[in-house]
């Protein structure tokens, strides 16, 4: 038993504790390159830059641990962030508004989820449909116009941080936190959790265990749908600018980090500690560079070779098991 | 006989986005008879040709049920680097920049050929690695800076515009190199295993095609394709920055599924891929042309895409069951 407690935690671990060592160096070395580096104020816009897209990279470790994908993460950002641009300009009240960007968000993972499960399409070309549909809508409600002015109130969200933290803890920050946690605990912790993995491994499996695959990716996309929703709302107020490019682009930026940490893009592997690990070393390596002048925009040279070695460092680990010396007995394995 | 049935489900699929095309330019010219102008279609042509050409190295690859999401930082690689010989000594001739375009796109597809066969890891994750290390490449290289129409030979810049009998030269060299792509898939037997292996790769392991070999071969050919493009592409518009092509692998491979390649391989062909990058340019235009905003191009391409995905799954559904049947019907006596 606990040789199997053993064996899974270190299964688990690996790909990890490399992304932990990789935030730690950062901790460590990010002073010593840029005295700036841990200073509240550059902590803050840290946050405030990653934050949205730290947001969205939780439903969707979900959504690939399923074994699906979700590209149009950006589009439903930017058409929440559109719906909030045009409904203030037309003057309705904000928590109508907020309703109304919910349902549509939700609407909107809904129609990726039933497209996926009940016509059975594959989710990467019916994400890449729903990128450009969804776009387009955030295009239509505001063609080029600019809404900016909304609420005080709302905007100190990009200037203030949230209380007791000596305002150097952004509230995507804390949104994203609550958020890892809550999907933490719903991933590992729960049967829903257990059957994400499930039908990730196997489908077919999850199908006759009995788990309602179906529903549950539905579920999965109506849920990244409306976070990437609020997403959205936390953008625009932040920027003070709703317009119809908001977050273009930004889906692969999700999908990267996902897979950096350390999620089977083939589904049925993963898991939310890896994910958070992979967006601060993402945020914090993107900063670092920022700090010390380095062209910010090439930092995606950094994001690709860490890509890369999550592919490859797992193929050499087991490339190094096979050698001869580190073989070990096996104890009968259970084919498959 | 079941050839026969073969080729028309393959009518099918290609006649399907024909139709769509048909409908379109009809509905569009009997509104604006200036729609099918000479102008107006050389423009749509030249528009075109950029796409058809990224879209034939795209079908190679997901035929072979793999993506190439690296394209769009290939382009843009390419379209500084060939565009800025010119700078400097203006002597670099036209020919030897094609040249210099295919082959920094050569280098772009074997790097990814090696990284996807060599190390048999999933190529949506290499190349999403890629596209942002090759677009980081580009921008420590280009910088703030960026070629200038002024800075190239007037020779380069009207090669878009040269016309034979009113269509554009580079329509009808782009058509040619897509007639020799769509014979070589079809006769050659290196194309007919890329079908193979992506109908299943497995099976065309065991039966010993080279399955690294033909991959590798189909990624060198899409980037050193996207490198060719992206020479055109700096001829076409003239200036060139760092974010030349900037999102264009979505945009390709929603013109490659529209036009009946299947997003996990093994079915699909050149010219429905390079009809699906006609289309994507016509919508543009024919909206112009009625007068529609622009802002609806993206919901209208987004909505046609998720039509095209679902009736190509209706098809192919139809497709296995009629193949069921026959098999059923008439049990197999040898090849005949």
């Amino acid at each position: 038993m606990s040789d199997r407690l053993r064996e899974a935690a270190r299964g688990l671990a690996r790909w990890e504790s490399g992304l932990a060592v990789v935030v730690i160096a950062l901790l460590i070395g990010g002073p010593a390159i840029s005295p700036d580096f841990l200073t509240g104020t550059n902590l803050f816009n840290l946050g405030l830059s990653n934050g949205e897209i730290a947001i969205m990279t939780l439903p969707m470790t979900l959504i690939i641990i399923s074994g699906e994908i979700d590209l149009s993460v950006a589009s439903m950002l930017g058409m929440a962030s559109a719906l909030l641009g045009r409904l203030w300009s037309e003057h309705v009240p904000m928590p109508a508004i907020f309703a109304v960007i919910a349902v549509v968000g939700l609407a909107a993972g809904a129609v990726n989820g039933l497209l996926v499960t009940r016509f059975r399409l594959p989710s990467l070309a019916v994400t890449i449909g729903t990128l450009a549909l969804y776009r387009g809508i955030a295009t239509i409600l505001l063609g080029p116009t600019t809404v900016s002015g909304f609420p005080v109130g709302y905007t100190d969200l990009g200037v203030n941080g949230v209380p007791f933290t000596n305002d150097d803890m952004t509230w995507s920050t804390l949104v994203f936190l609550v958020g890892a946690i809550a999907s933490g605990v719903v991933l590992h912790a729960t049967g829903f959790g257990r059957s994400v993995f499930a039908m990730g491994a196997s489908e077919e499996a999850a199908q006759f265990a009995g788990i309602r695959v179906k529903r549950i990716k539905t579920v999965l996309f109506m849920v990244s749908g409306l976070v990437c929703s609020l997403a959205g709302v936390l953008w625009t107020f932040r920027l003070d600018t709703a317009v119809q490019d908001n977050g273009l682009g930004l889906e692969l930026d999700v999908v990267a980090i996902v897979l950096l940490g350390g999620v089977s893009i083939f589904g049925g592997k993963g898991s939310v500690a890896g994910v958070v690990l992979a967006a601060l070393a993402f945020a914090g390596i993107q900063n670092l560079l920022l700090l010390t002048n380095f062209n910010q925009e090439a930092t995606g040279v950094v994001t690709g070779a860490l890509l890369l070695a999550s592919v490859f460092a797992p193929l050499a680990v087991g490339q190094l098991r096979q050698l001869p010396w580190s073989r070990r007995p096996t104890t009968e394995r259970i084919q498959s | 006989m079941p050839g026969g049935l073969a080729a028309r489900a393959l009518r099918i699929r290609e006649s399907g986005i024909v139709v769509v095309l048909a409908v379109f330019v009809a509905v569009t010219a009997s509104v604006q008879h200036r729609f099918l102008n000479a102008a107006n279609i050389q423009f749509v042509l030249v528009d075109t040709t950029v796409f058809a050409l990224l879209a034939l190295g795209e079908t190679m690859v997901v035929i072979s049920r793999n993506v190439d999401l690296s394209i769009g930082s290939t382009l843009g690689l390419s379209a500084y680097l060939s565009a800025s010989l010119f700078q400097g000594h203006s002597g670099a001739v036209v020919p030897l920049v094609f040249g210099a375009g295919l082959g920094i796109g050569l280098a772009c597809g074997l790097a990814n050929g090696v990284l996807v066969a060599g190390g048999r890891v999933p190529s949506l994750v290499v190349t999403l690695a890629t596209l942002y290390i090759i677009r980081g490449i580009d921008i420590l290289i280009v910088g703030g800076k960026e070629v200038t129409a002024a800075s190239l030979p007037a020779s380069f810049l009207q090669i878009p515009k040269a016309t034979v009998g009113g269509v554009p030269d580079v329509a009808i060299a782009v058509a040619v190199v897509i007639g020799i792509g769509a014979y070589y898939l079809r006769t050659f037997r290196s194309g007919r295993d890329l079908y193979a292996i992506g109908s299943s790769p497995q099976a065309a392991r065991l039966v010993g095609l080279p399955v690294g070999r033909r991959v590798f071969t189909a990624f060198a050919a899409s980037g050193a394709i996207a490198g060719l493009a992206g020479v055109l592409w700096a001829a076409q518009y003239g200036t060139v920055n760092s974010s030349a092509g900037t999102g264009y692998e979505l945009q390709v491979i929603s013109a490659v599924v529209v036009g009946g390649v299947a997003i996990f391989g093994g079915s699909g062909g050149v010219v429905g891929a390079a009809l699906g990058a006609l289309l994507l340019a016509t919508i543009s235009t024919a909206l112009y042309v009625l007068g529609i905003s622009p802002f609806w191009d993206q919901a209208i391409w987004g909505f046609l895409l998720l039509v095209a995905i679902t009736l190509d799954q209706a098809i192919g559904a139809r497709l296995t069951a009629a193949l069921r049947r026959r098999r059923t019907r008439e049990p197999p006596e040898g090849p005949s």
